[in-house]
């Protein structure tokens, strides 16, 4: 029975080649682009609040990530919501890194990117489409932001929803401050909605 | 936040990334096992190409890694159908062969695990080649462990059968 067939077919094959497991995902991400079978795409772009991760879908802009660690566990709540079609494509996601490197950069106080907001739900997305509306260099209120929702007092429940904000930045949470003039919270932590509102005028440079 | 609308509901699956980040080495290996190293980088990735066409649609997460390696299998087979029409060597009406490509080793041995019917062949390289034990080969199969077992011995005895004929 143990006659060398075993062993030469372990042999036979040689040393595998290695697979160049980048390069596969690229061609795959670029493939599955061309047939229309990525639908989910994600990048990351190095701002000056830290590197951000990207996730845009067919829509829009999905998600906006300040957090790094979360990244894993925010794609699969993208493959349960949007679709399970999600790889790496930076280029998918050039659109919305260049508009926030002008936006760094000081020279654009206006995003222009769709926005998908499969992510917000019920009074969530009165929320935070009321918070989209405000301009660069102005600021309101949870109690304005709630009352603008349809919930006056309700500012409670549109705290949490700022919050959750998935798209922070382009959809300004940082702009929505105390009714006291305290800066309130922030989703990326309060250091870096500082940072915005310098940035913005809003506070002194 | 509550349970959301999903694309597929009641179904829970991984970000597709994540399935080439965990498989498509160890496919690579079985392809390269397969179909030879010339043609094994192709064939991982249109086994991912249809894995992701089909993805969203799938009725279960249980056991992607069998999926992967049933598609694998599909697209190899492909590969030595569509090379055995290429002019080869003749190798005693043994049918289909893959031609001889640059695999190292025991080139004429690995022809003839080409030619075995298609479950074998797979058994025969997770076995041999990823050096599984069958209760492994049979998880990558979809399979039980005695079934591995099975199609393993069987494409043993036919090789055996073919090698003593010709080689000795």
């Amino acid at each position: 029975m143990t006659d060398d067939l075993e062993r030469r077919l372990t042999d036979a094959v040689g040393p595998t080649p290695t697979l160049d497991l980048d390069r596969l995902r690229t061609t795959l991400a670029r493939r599955a682009a061309d047939n229309g079978l990525l639908d989910v795409a994600h990048g990351t772009y190095d701002s000056p609040l830290g590197p951000l991760t990207i996730m845009v879908t067919s829509r829009g802009l999905v998600r906006l990530s300040y957090s790094h660690e979360a990244v894993d566990e925010q794609l699969a709540e993208l493959a349960a919501v949007v679709s399970p079609r999600i790889m790496a494509a930076p280029e998918r996601t050039d659109e919305v890194r260049r508009q926030l490197e002008d936006y760094f950069a000081g020279t654009r106080r206006a995003f222009d990117v769709p926005i998908d907001w499969r992510l917000v739900r019920g009074f969530a997305g009165a929320v935070l489409r009321a918070t989209a509306q405000i301009r660069f260099g102005a600021v309101s209120s949870y109690r304005e932001i709630a009352t603008e929702a349809g919930s006056p007092n309700a500012y409670r429940a549109a705290g949490n929803a700022l919050g959750s904000n998935p798209i922070p930045i382009v959809v300004p949470c940082h702009r929505v401050l105390h009714a006291g003039g305290g800066l309130g919270g922030y989703t990326g932590g309060i250091e870096r909605k500082r940072f915005l509102l310098r940035l913005e005028g809003v506070l002194p440079g | 936040m509550t349970r959301r609308r999903g694309v597929s509901p009641g179904v829970q699956l991984p970000p597709f990334e994540t399935l080439i980040d965990a498989h498509a080495r160890e496919l690579h290996r079985f392809l390269v096992g397969l179909v030879g190293p010339t043609e094994a980088e192709d064939c991982v990735q249109e086994t991912f190409m249809s894995a992701l066409r089909a993805y969203p649609r799938l009725r279960h997460g249980d056991n992607l890694r069998a999926w992967l390696y049933t598609i694998a299998q599909r697209k190899a087979t492909d590969v030595i159908r569509r090379t055995a029409r290429r002019p080869t060597r003749d190798l005693d009406g043994i049918e289909p062969v893959a031609p001889p490509t640059a695999t190292p080793g025991d080139d004429e041995l690995w022809l003839r695990v080409r030619a075995l019917p298609a479950k074998q062949r797979a058994a025969v390289v997770h076995r041999f080649v990823l050096d599984l034990a069958y209760v492994e080969v049979g998880e990558r199969m979809g399979i039980s462990e005695e079934a591995a077992r099975q199609n393993v011995r069987a494409g043993l005895r036919r090789l055996r059968r073919e090698v003593t004929t010709n080689d000795r």
